[in-house]
C-alpha cells in the first residue's frame, strides 16, 4: 500500500472535501492555500508553532496509563491522551495557535470564529488576546443562553460575541454567519475555523495543526508498550481531535481507528448527531461530506448532551476514512456518555468533557471485546469543568 | 435559440437593459409565487430569478435568509419550486426563468434528474451559488444535455485567470457580484463595477448582469448605464417581508416597486412604463 497523501491539490479526499463556496471567497481561499503551503515548509514557522505549543499550551500533554479504569473494565489496557490538561482545557487551542500564527504571517489583524459550546470561541479569544488581534466570535443565540459562562470568558478575553438569530440559532448557523462576515471583511480578516470542516484548505490545515496529538502518542506509548497501540478511540463532532490523533497512524494498518459520534437519545429516535452513522453525502459549509438532512436536502437540527458534538456535518476526511474502511464509526447515547463521565471522575479523579466521555463509553465496550493483551489509546479531548452545569441540571441540582 | 439568449438579443435590438427581479419561491406563502411572477413580468421584468429555499444560505444577507425561513416553514422543496415554474409556463412561454440556490437540494435530487425535470418544467438556467466552476463539471454537463444555461458568478475578488475560466464555462449570461459581501449589503460602488465589467468584457461576449447591492431605482439606473442586466433581490424581498402578513398586498406593492426600477432604468416616468411593459 502506498503512503496516505490526501487531500489532493483541489482538497479532495476521494469524493469528499473540495471547495464549495461563492465566487467571492475563491481568491481569498487561494491566498490562504498559498500562504499555508509556504509556511508549512518553513522551518521557522514550524519552530514558532512548536515553541508556542510547548510554552503556552503546555505540551506535550501526558499519555496516562489509566490502571484503575483498565481493571474496572477488565479488558485491554487503557491509556488516556490528556488534552484536557492543555491551556483552556481542550485540544482546540492547538489549532487556534496554528491559525493565529498563520493570520499574523498573512498580515491580518482581525480574526473571527464560530463556536457552539464556546470552547473554540474561548480558544480563539485566548490566542487573539495573546497576539493582540481583534476578535469577533459568532455564536447561536440558543447556545449563548446554554453556555453563558463561556460567553463571559470570551468577553473577559476581549472578544466581541455576536449572537446569531438565524436558522436553528446553533453552531451551524454561527458557521454560516462567520462565513458571511469573512466574505464581507476578507481584506483584513482571518477566519479561524474550529474543526476539520469548511472549504479546502481548512480540513487539511486544522488536521495538520492537531496532528501533534497523534505524533506525541506514537513515541509516548513506547515507554509502556514498546509498540504501537492496537486501537485509537476519539469522539467526533466536526472531527478535529479524532483526525489529530488518527492522522499520524493512517499508514499503520495494525492500529485500528474508532470515531465515536453522539447518538443523543438514540439514533432510532431521530434526536442525535450521528452524521457518519446515520447521514448521507451532501454539500454544506464549503465541502462535500456526510450530512444529516431531510429528504429535500435541508439540513436538520441535531441533538446531543454535549454541545461540541452537536453538528449536522462532519469533516470530509472522516467521510473518506469511513467509506474506505480505514476507520470505523460508532455512536454513544447521552445516557452512556453521562455514565462514563461519572465513572472516570470517580475511578481516576479525572473529570472529562462530555464530548470525551462519548469516546470513553465506547472504549469500555471495545476494551472488553479486544481482551487483556491489547492496548487502547483514548483521546481525552477536554476537561469537564464546562459541563458541570449540564450534569448538575440533569441530576436535578441547581446552584 | 435558448430563451435567455433570445431575450438578451431582443433587448439589445431595442437598446434596453434587462431587469431581473429575484424572489424566493414560496415566500411568504406558496400560492403567492406564480401570480407574483406574472405580475412582475407585467411590471417590466425581462427575466425572472426564482430562489430555491435552503436551510443554510451562506451567501445571503438577513433579508433573503428570512425569506428562505418563511418558505421553509411550510416546507417548500425543490420539487415544488419546479411545479411552480411549470404552472407559470402555462401562462407565459416567453419570459426566461432562472433558478438560484445552493447545491445540496440538487445533490439530493441527483444532477441528471434535476436537469431533466427542470427542463421539462420550463426552467431556462440554474445558478448554484456555492458551486464554483472547479466543482461544477458534472452538473454543467447534465444542464447542457437538457439545454439549460449554467450561470456562474464573478466577483470583485476574481483574478484574470478565473475570469477567463468562468467566461468559458458560463452560458446565458454572467452574474457579476457587485461587492465583497452577502446579498443585500449596501456599499455598491458603480465606478468600481464599471471598471471590472470592462475587464470581464475583454474575455467574453456573454451579457453581464450585476446584482447583490442594487437597493432601489437610483442604483438600478446607475447599474443599467454600465451592465446588460440589473438584478434586484433583497430590495424586492424586503418589500415582500413588509407585506408578509397580507400576501394579497404583495401582488400590488412589489410590482409597483419593480415598475419604479424599470422606469429609472429606462429613463421614463413609472406610469408610462406600466402601460409600455405589457408585452
Ligand atoms: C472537549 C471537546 N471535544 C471534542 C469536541 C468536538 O470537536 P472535534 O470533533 O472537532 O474534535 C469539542 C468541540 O467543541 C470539544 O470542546
Amino acid at each position: 500500500m502506498s503512503a496516505y497523501d490526501l487531500p489532493d491539490q483541489r482538497g479532495h479526499f476521494g469524493p469528499y472535501g473540495g471547495i464549495f463556496v461563492a465566487e467571492t471567497l475563491m481568491q481569498p481561499l487561494a491566498e490562504l492555500r498559498a500562504a499555508y503551503e509556504r509556511l508549512r515548509a518553513d522551518p521557522q514557522f514550524q519552530e514558532e508553532f512548536t515553541e508556542d505549543l510547548r510554552l503556552y499550551v503546555g505540551r506535550p500533554s501526558p499519555l496516562y496509563p489509566a490502571k484503575r479504569l483498565t481493571a474496572n473494565w477488565g479488558g485491554a489496557r487503557i491509556y488516556l491522551k490528556r488534552e484536557d490538561l492543555n491551556h483552556t482545557g481542550a485540544h482546540k487551542i492547538n489549532n487556534t495557535i496554528g491559525q493565529a500564527l498563520l493570520a499574523r504571517h498573512m498580515g491580518k489583524r482581525r480574526v473571527i470564529a464560530e463556536t457552539g459550546a464556546g470552547q473554540h470561541g474561548v480558544a480563539t479569544a485566548t490566542v487573539a488576546a495573546r497576539f493582540g488581534l481583534k476578535c469577533v466570535v459568532y455564536m447561536g443565540s440558543e447556545d449563548m443562553r446554554r453556555q453563558a459562562i463561556n460567553v463571559y470568558r470570551m468577553k473577559l478575553l476581549g472578544a466581541e460575541v455576536v449572537p446569531v438569530e438565524s436558522g436553528s440559532k446553533t453552531l451551524k448557523d454561527a458557521l454560516n454567519e462567520a462565513m458571511r462576515d469573512w466574505v464581507t471583511n476578507v481584506e483584513n480578516t482571518f477566519y479561524i475555523i474550529g474543526t476539520v470542516a469548511g472549504p479546502h484548505p481548512y480540513p487539511m490545515l486544522v488536521r495538520d495543526f492537531q496532528s501533534v496529538i497523534g505524533r506525541e502518542v506514537r513515541y509516548q506509548i513506547m515507554e509502556f508498550e514498546g509498540r504501537l497501540p492496537d486501537a485509537l478511540v476519539a469522539c467526533v463532532g466536526g472531527g478535529s481531535n479524532a483526525m489529530g490523533l488518527f492522522y499520524p497512524f493512517l499508514d499503520d494498518a495494525e492500529v485500528a481507528l474508532h470515531g465515536v459520534e453522539a447518538a443523543g437519545e438514540g439514533v432510532a429516535t431521530g434526536h442525535h448527531a450521528a452524521t457518519l452513522c446515520a447521514g448521507r453525502p451532501g454539500v454544506l459549509h464549503g465541502n462535500r461530506t456526510y450530512l444529516l438532512e431531510t429528504d429535500d436536502g435541508q439540513i436538520i437540527e441535531t441533538h446531543s448532551i454535549s454541545a461540541g458534538l452537536d453538528y449536522p456535518g462532519v469533516g470530509p476526511e472522516h467521510a473518506f476514512l469511513k467509506d474506505s474502511g480505514r476507520a470505523r464509526y460508532a455512536a454513544i447515547t447521552d445516557r452512556e456518555a453521562l455514565a462514563a463521565f461519572h465513572e472516570l471522575t470517580r475511578i481516576e479523579g479525572i473529570m472529562p468533557a462530555l464530548e470525551s466521555a462519548h469516546a470513553l463509553a465506547y472504549a469500555a465496550k471495545l476494551a472488553r471485546e479486544l481482551g487483556k493483551d491489547k492496548s487502547i489509546v483514548v483521546n481525552l479531548s477536554g476537561r469537564g469543568d464546562k459541563d458541570i452545569h449540564t450534569v448538575a441540571q440533569l441530576e436535578g441540582i441547581s446552584f | 435559440m435558448a430563451r435567455i439568449a433570445q431575450r438578451f438579443a431582443e433587448l439589445k435590438k431595442q437598446g434596453r437593459r434587462a431587469l431581473i427581479p429575484y424572489v424566493t419561491a414560496g415566500d411568504p406563502e406558496s400560492w403567492v409565487t406564480v401570480p407574483l411572477m406574472h405580475a412582475l413580468v407585467k411590471a417590466g421584468a425581462d427575466i425572472l430569478e426564482l430562489g430555491v429555499p435552503f436551510s443554510d444560505p451562506m451567501a445571503d444577507g438577513p433579508v433573503i435568509q428570512r425569506a428562505a425561513e418563511r418558505a421553509l416553514k411550510h416546507k417548500v422543496s425543490l420539487t415544488q419550486v419546479l411545479d411552480m415554474v411549470r404552472e407559470f409556463r402555462t401562462g407565459d412561454a416567453a419570459t426566461p426563468v432562472i433558478l438560484m440556490g445552493y447545491l445540496n437540494p440538487i445533490e439530493v435530487m441527483g444532477y441528471e434528474a434535476f436537469a431533466g425535470r427542470a427542463a421539462a418544467a420550463g426552467v431556462d438556467g440554474a445558478l448554484t451559488v456555492d458551486l464554483p466552476p472547479e466543482e461544477a463539471g458534472e452538473l454543467r454537463q447534465a444542464l447542457r444535455r437538457h439545454k439549460l444555461d449554467a450561470i456562474f458568478l464573478l466577483a470583485p475578488t476574481s483574478p484574470p485567470e478565473r475570469i477567463r475560466r468562468i467566461a468559458a464555462a458560463a452560458s446565458g449570461f454572467i452574474y457579476y457580484v457587485s461587492l465583497r459581501g452577502v446579498t443585500g449589503a449596501a456599499h455598491l460602488d458603480v465606478r468600481e463595477v464599471a471598471a471590472k465589467l470592462e475587464e470581464i468584457r475583454r474575455h467574453t461576449d456573454l451579457p453581464l448582469g450585476v446584482g447583490f447591492g442594487v437597493s432601489g431605482p437610483e442604483a438600478a439606473a446607475a447599474v443599467a448605464a454600465v451592465a446588460d442586466a440589473v438584478i434586484v433581490g433583497s430590495a424586492i424581498v424586503r418589500r415582500m417581508e413588509e407585506s408578509a402578513a397580507q400576501p394579497d398586498k404583495i401582488l400590488t406593492e412589489v410590482p409597483r416597486f419593480l415598475a419604479q426600477l424599470r422606469a429609472a432604468m429606462d429613463g421614463t416616468a413609472p406610469q408610462m412604463q406600466a402601460s409600455g411593459a405589457s408585452r
